[in-house]
């Protein structure tokens, strides 16, 4: 049964090498036949993968212990839903999925890509060939999932509880849809090298792309974030651990490639930095995957990790990067350079962006391979951790994010700096008074939290202030507003909502930075503690039996002002025999935006618990403004100009009005 | 200004901020970077009272100590030499006796050291890996067998 799965990769790997050469080789040599084989390749690429996907979750769900891999990370009385997940809480299975992934976008390709010019499509899919029979050969070479027992175990050896949880199903799939969308980027620009030719029209076609694979992974980032923020019983939401760091330096570089595609797209300017941007995005995710998964650095969520296989993840990324970026020197000073701009203007506040942007990146990469430099070079073992960030990332970011209003307002080619001063006056006031309530009546001792309060504000005044004036609030009767917006193109509304995200996030991290309380001490049933101005009883501890676990189950109650219980939050030990592993589970009680956050640890000798509670004021923006942020890449996606074969359409159905299709 | 010098000055401002960006990197990398320690490499490194260090090894067997409250004592060790441990909060889940830690922290004017993190990773196996390798290079290593 599961020989089926490992039979579907391997002939999904003798395809992807078929789908390597001969769409490329066709476009070369202007063969049509060869180049249409690329298209039913790729989807049967994908067929054949997600059928040992499926083979292997079937297994999982059956639990089938037969299946070495299922024996090591699942367990019978697993409830259903973490053993389907268990499919990719480990190695071979993360790997299968990060597979899955790369061919699906292949296979995307393949189906949507029918509006491309023929040779660039076959390139696309031959670049996307490329990448997957090197994976596919790294999990049948050193990472099989399909390997079998014998005799079979009667019972596994469990998922790490850690994993254990709906963060599993949720965090790797976005994380990787977005890690590996980018895979669909870095083959247009490696495509677009091979042609040798790259215009506007190029940008076009990248963007949907760089748009879902950046929404994806936004959404990705933030998830994990979460999950570790309560799973790990920590408390934190950003650790600049170094597989933090693995996935948010893809994070940046997509940022600043989204932008500086819309400059080639409107402007024809910045092709070749656009071009090596997308090429550098991708190989960022490629260093993210070693990083992870070969556990060369020391971190917190690296599960399973197997230094000996990461050797040739490494050779795959010395291939990739290292050739993408020869090809890249070779082709780009053939390639006509764009236009020239004024730096007061739209196109010049982009490229400010990617200035920021890129140098962040460069400095979470330094950050993040330093120790492993140092190490190798002097046998020092060092580690770099939230102090270096604090000083490096904080200092590029902060002017970034007080510049963000700006760009969307200024004009292309020639823009007027006083007069989006002066649009933006009313969010400066707004932001302005945002400090002044913070410095009055929440805390007047941090003048550096109100400012970054202030800052927030201004990214969320900011941001609707650009959909105000193009709605002409104040100046128009409501119902013109009201068409005015709705005649807006919905990239309009990605932006701001992108943007207004971003000062949701700014505000939940200064909240949580600037006015968290902490308390930690032994508590007795009954005792009660204060936290933030509320008062915090526990109330009793209880062991209680899960489906494969056992609890040491803590309540707690909020009290009013007259000692009455108006809510409870309940913390966890937990102990699975399985692995002999405990875990805790916080207990977290969201109020408004922010959340009260309780952590159980050992009883002390005299039967006491240590408890740890926190108050977390808006920590909740966090999250929520990455989710608003992924909102607006996908609305933007919807735009009628990125739809994927429009143009065809347009010319059709829609009355031609010159300059809407540009605006 | 003719448009040439205007290209110019952009890309000195450009060269400007990346230099500056460099700059406070480096500065960073040498003040913010924390050392790797394990109990027997203390005698040969020169410390200063507050300087933060991690510091790396086996808990040792039997020098668990807890308080009424939330202290909490143990004694790092790499075999041969060891180093007592102050530490106030709660302990990772896996936190266990001869298992492979690394605190985070400095020495006191006293002479002890304070950890404000005890860093485990979310793994049965874990052991980390600075850990792992300086007891390679002590040949104290041993297998865990799971």
């Amino acid at each position: 049964m599961v020989e089926i799965g490992h039979f579907a990769l391997v002939l999904a790997f003798a395809l992807a090498l078929v789908q390597s050469v001969l769409p490329l080789a066709g476009a070369r040599t202007g063969n049509a036949r060869m180049m249409a084989v690329g298209g039913p390749v790729a989807l049967a690429g994908f067929a054949l993968v997600a059928l040992a996907f499926a083979v292997l979750a079937l297994s999982y769900a059956r639990s089938d212990f037969s299946v070495a891999n299922v024996w090591e990370n699942s367990h019978s009385l697993k409830p259903m839903l973490y053993k389907i997940t268990g499919t990719w809480g480990n190695h071979e299975g993360s790997m299968l999925l990060w597979v899955l992934i790369l061919t699906f976008f292949g296979a995307l390709v393949a189906l949507f890509g029918a509006n491309l010019p023929a040779t660039l499509r076959a390139g696309v899919i031959s670049v996307q060939g490329w990448i997957g029979a090197a994976f596919l050969l790294f999990i049948l070479a050193t990472s099989n999932p399909f390997a079998r027992l014998s005799p079979a175990p009667i019972e596994g050896r469990d998922l790490n509880p850690v994993l254990q949880d709906i963060g599993l199903a949720i965090h790797p799939p976005l994380l990787y849809l977005g890690y590996v969308g980018f895979s669909v980027c870095f083959s247009f620009a490696v495509a677009a090298l091979i042609d040798g030719r790259i215009d506007a029209a190029w940008a076009r076609w990248v963007r949907p792309w760089t748009l879902a694979a950046w929404s994806f992974l936004t959404g990705g980032i933030a998830m994990g974030s979460y999950w570790a923020y309560y799973e790990l019983g920590w408390g934190g939401f950003w650790f600049w651990d170094p597989v933090e760091n693995a996935s948010f330096m893809p994070w940046l570089a997509g940022t600043a490639l989204l932008h500086s595609a819309i400059v080639m797209e409107k402007r024809s300017a910045l092709k070749i930095w656009t071009l090596l941007l997308a090429i550098l995005t991708f190989s960022l995710s490629l260093l993210g995957t070693f990083l992870v998964r070969s556990g060369v650095l020391t971190s917190v969520h690296a599960f399973a990790t197997d230094p000996s296989r990461g050797i040739f993840i490494l050779c795959i990324l010395t291939v990739f990067i290292g050739g993408s970026l020869a090809l890249f020197a070779l082709r780009a000073p053939s390639l006509t350079a764009g236009g020239i701009f004024h730096p007061v203007s739209r196109e010049g506040a982009l490229v400010l962006n990617n200035l920021f942007l890129t140098t962040a990146a460069a400095t979470v990469l330094i950050g993040t391979l330093y120790p492993l430099a140092v190490e190798a070079l002097s046998g020092d073992k060092i580690s770099v951790g939230a102090p270096f960030f604090d000083l490096t990332f904080g200092p590029l970011m902060v002017p970034l994010l007080a510049l963000v209003p700006f760009g969307p307002l200024l004009a292309w080619k020639r823009g007027d700096l006083l007069a989006v001063g002066q649009r933006l006056m009313a969010a400066f006031g707004g932001a302005l008074l945002a400090v002044l309530v913070t410095l009055l009546f929440v805390d007047g001792s941090s003048v550096l939290a109100a400012l970054g309060v202030g800052l927030a504000a201004w990214l969320v005044l900011g941001a609707l202030t650009d959909l105000a004036l193009k709605a002409g609030v104040g100046s128009v009767p409501a119902s013109t507003m009201l068409r005015r917006l709705s005649g807006l193109p919905l990239s309009m509304f990605g932006t701001t909502l992108a943007h207004l995200g971003l000062g949701l996030t700014v505000l939940g991290i200064v909240g949580v930075v600037s006015f968290e309380s902490e308390n930690i001490l032994s508590m007795r049933p009954g005792d009660t503690a204060d936290i933030a101005g509320r008062v915090l009883r526990f109330e009793t501890i209880d062991p209680v039996k899960g489906p494969n676990y056992t609890e040491d189950r803590a309540s707690f109650s909020l009290l009013d002002e007259a000692g009455q219980p108006y809510a409870s939050v309940v913390s966890a030990k937990r102990f699975y025999p399985v692995r002999q592993m405990p875990t805790t589970e916080a207990g977290i009680k969201t109020m408004g935006f922010s959340q009260l956050y309780v952590s159980i640890g050992d009883q002390t000798a005299d039967g006491a618990l240590v408890v740890r509670i926190w108050w977390k004021p808006m920590v909740t923006l966090i999250w929520l403004g990455a989710l608003v942020m992924m909102g607006g890449g996908a609305v933007s996606l919807f735009d009628r100009r990125l739809r994927v074969g429009a143009p065809a359409r347009r010319r059709g159905q829609l009355s031609p009005k010159p300059g809407e299709a540009a605006a | 200004m003719t448009r040439k010098q205007k290209r110019l000055s952009v890309i000195a401002g450009a060269m400007a901020f990346l230099g500056l960006a460099v700059a406070l990197t480096f500065y960073a990398l040498g003040q913010k970077a924390s050392y790797f320690y394990m109990p027997g490499d203390l005698q040969a490194a020169t410390l200063q009272p507050g300087q933060r260090i991690r510091l790396g090894g086996l808990v040792e067997e039997g020098t668990i100590v807890r308080d009424q409250g939330t202290e909490i004592e143990f004694s790092v060790t790499d075999g041969d030499s060891s180093v007592k441990v102050h530490y106030s909060g709660i302990l990772p889940d896996l936190f266990r006796e001869k298992q492979g830690v690394i605190t985070e922290g400095s020495f006191g004017a006293d002479g002890n050291f304070v950890a404000d993190s005890v860093l485990a990773k979310h793994d049965e196996n874990y052991m980390p890996k600075e850990v792992a390798d300086s007891l390679k290079e002590k040949g104290v290593w041993q297998e865990t067998t799971q």
